[in-house]
């Protein structure tokens, strides 16, 4: 299976993993391990910067990159300044936007992703924006200086799979320049292996793996989903069809 | 029929597994904590149900500055980071100067802090969010306009408009979350419940930006008070909030310490989002936790912070110390 490079960063997981809504820290730390994942997102909001103990972050493992979200922010400017503070607090450089004004369905507010985007790129943080699929948008943040663009497959937390797979299969013919993460609503493995085929470069997961009966099963479960997704897209599945085709055409006497 | 008699229709048992459902996944197992404190108890209303109304002979105090931080002090090392600073509601005593001085204060011990206060105008609650507020509650008590001005016959809270209007006011002048609630047992509870949905939802559709909490209190009776409250039973209690969660999945549904441990331990589970924990009602209660005083309720929960949390990773929740950080 080919490398991700996102950032200069080379990840040998396609599976970037959330780290909300788990029931213990413990428990967050055997799911991370079992997911083999490179990278997880981290909500700074969550963070007990002032204490060391039980703080989240000392229990992620060495070499997994902390990419630390901007969730809580309503706009371009608190996102710029959740990331300034996640870097002041040695959380690292990378950072995805992710900008809410609708408490009700969560959806990310595309314009004020692209004004952060190029803001922090500028100061040169590892950009990763959360955005509803939309191309022009995802050619604005590649202008930006985006290091990858993130589609929502569907509404945060829905766990309703690829919803919006129509669009996000144009961000993916379409954008080449950096890769394509498809972020929220991805609730089955099933979901995270169909995103894969159709060629997204890599997903992120949490509720699915934070709500399942045993989280910690079911991040394994996915890790293996991603990487059979990502095999069978490098393979060249076969095209599908409603109708049985012939293995013997019928018009086959035409060409002989 | 309504959704709204149709979900009142269904069991209990039943509301409580699709509860319980959407808080899992909109949620998880992650449950906030805080706590209040109470800097001043003077009030200008008599609401014949509370202890802090002017009508009740109790001790009255304003904390001092040097107070106020003396108490932050003390409640930021019992490891509270979420603060919800409250006043009884006195123009005269706790004016907007007091608040903002307070918040100043607040500001150096808690990365979040919230405010119940009296009802402000708009551009009051944008200086309170520029000193650094981020949430306020503001319980309308009871939605029975018919009612309400007999239930508080003095004061500014006697204008039931203008409360009803507090949480437009607060979301408009840019507070990231707005608490409500319906001050249960004043009245036949269906009503108001009905009433508190109506209220948030216009809210929910008017400011989509701003969260919303919701709490569900129970009037405890109060001793002097010229009030006896209509008993609301622990399933019927359990049945609203399950409702609540039904009907507005990304809410926080709030709990306080006014409710015994049992109760609170059970229904945690079910739908909340955030509890109170090792409660001081009383002006001053966290630095001079023996000075004899009248709280605005005596909590029925008496757990210590420590024990809370320990009852919380047992049953497997995350205890959430930190939810949002001022900028």
């Amino acid at each position: 299976m080919s490398e991700l490079v996102i950032g200069g960063v080379s990840l040998s997981s396609r599976f970037l993993l959330g780290t909300g809504k788990f029931k213990s820290k413990q428990e967050l730390q055997e799911v991370i391990q079992r997911s083999k994942t490179d990278v997880v997102t981290v909500a700074l909001r969550r963070i007990d910067i002032e204490k060391n103990e039980d703080n989240i972050v000392s229990y992620i493992p060495e070499g997994v990159t902390l990419l630390a979200n901007t969730s809580g922010a309503r706009n371009a400017k608190e996102a710029v300044r959740i990331a300034r503070m996640s870097r002041e607090t040695g959380l690292g450089n990378w950072v995805k936007i992710e900008i809410m004004t609708d408490s009700k369905y969560l959806l990310p507010d595309n314009q004020e992703t692209i004004k952060a985007t190029e803001i922090l790129a500028a100061e040169g943080f590892v950009v990763l924006p959360y955005v509803s699929p939309d191309l022009y948008v995802a050619r604005d943040l590649v202008k930006a200086g985006a290091a990858a663009v993130m589609p929502l497959g569907s509404l945060i937390g829905s766990n309703q799979g690829l919803r919006t797979r129509t669009l996000i299969e144009v961000l993916i013919n379409e954008i080449h320049e950096v890769p394509i993460i498809v972020d929220a609503g991805i609730g089955r493995p099933s979901h995270a292996a169909e995103a894969m085929e159709i060629g997204a470069d890599a997903v992120l997961v949490n509720t699915a793996v934070a709500s399942a009966e045993h989280p910690a099963l079911m991040a394994e479960a996915f890790a293996q989903a991603v990487a059979a997704g990502r095999l069978a897209w490098e393979a060249g599945a076969g095209d599908q069809s409603a109708i049985a085709r012939a293995s013997s055409p019928l018009t086959g006497f035409l060409h002989e | 029929m309504s959704k709204l008699d149709a979900l009142f229709q269904r069991d209990t048992e039943d509301l409580a597994q699709e509860a319980q459902r959407i808080t899992r996944q909109y949620w998880g197992r992650a449950i906030s904590l805080f706590a209040p404190l109470y800097i001043s108890n003077f009030c200008e209303n008599a609401c014949v149900y509370c202890g802090f109304s002017s009508r009740m002979h109790i001790k009255r105090e304003k904390l001092t500055p040097e107070q106020i931080d003396a108490e932050c002090k003390a409640l930021a090392a019992t490891g509270i980071q979420n603060v919800l600073l409250l006043t009884g509601e006195s123009h005269i005593k706790s004016p907007l100067s007091y608040l903002i001085e307070a918040v100043e204060i607040a500001k150096k011990y808690f990365p979040n802090i919230a405010v119940e206060v009296q009802p402000m105008d708009t551009d009051d609650y944008r200086q309170l969010v520029a000193a650094g507020v981020d949430g306020m509650t503001c319980f309308q008590e009871t939605y029975d306009e018919a009612l309400y001005p007999s239930l508080h016959p003095k004061g500014r809270k006697h204008d039931y408009r203008y409360r009803l209007g507090t949480p437009y006011r607060a979301a408009e002048a840019g507070i990231r979350r707005v608490g409500f609630g319906a001050l249960l047992g004043l009245n036949d509870w269906r009503p108001e419940v009905e009433a508190l949905f109506a209220h948030v939802a216009d809210v929910e559709n008017r400011f989509p930006g701003t969260d919303i909490a919701i709490s569900f209190p129970r009037l405890l009776p109060i001793e002097g008070a010229l009030v006896k409250p209509k008993p609301i039973s622990d399933e019927v209690l359990v049945r609203i909030m399950c409702i609540a969660r039904i009907l507005f999945p990304r809410v926080c549904i709030t709990l306080s310490t006014r409710e015994n441990a049992r109760f609170r331990d059970n229904v945690l589970p079910i739908m909340v989002t955030q509890i109170s924990a090792a409660s001081a009602t009383t002006v001053g209660g966290y630095a001079r936790p023996r000075v004899d005083h009248d709280g605005q309720f005596a909590p029925s929960d008496e757990r210590s912070l420590a024990e809370v949390k320990k009852m919380l990773i047992t049953k497997g929740y995350d205890p959430v110390f930190t939810d949002w950080r001022r900028l």
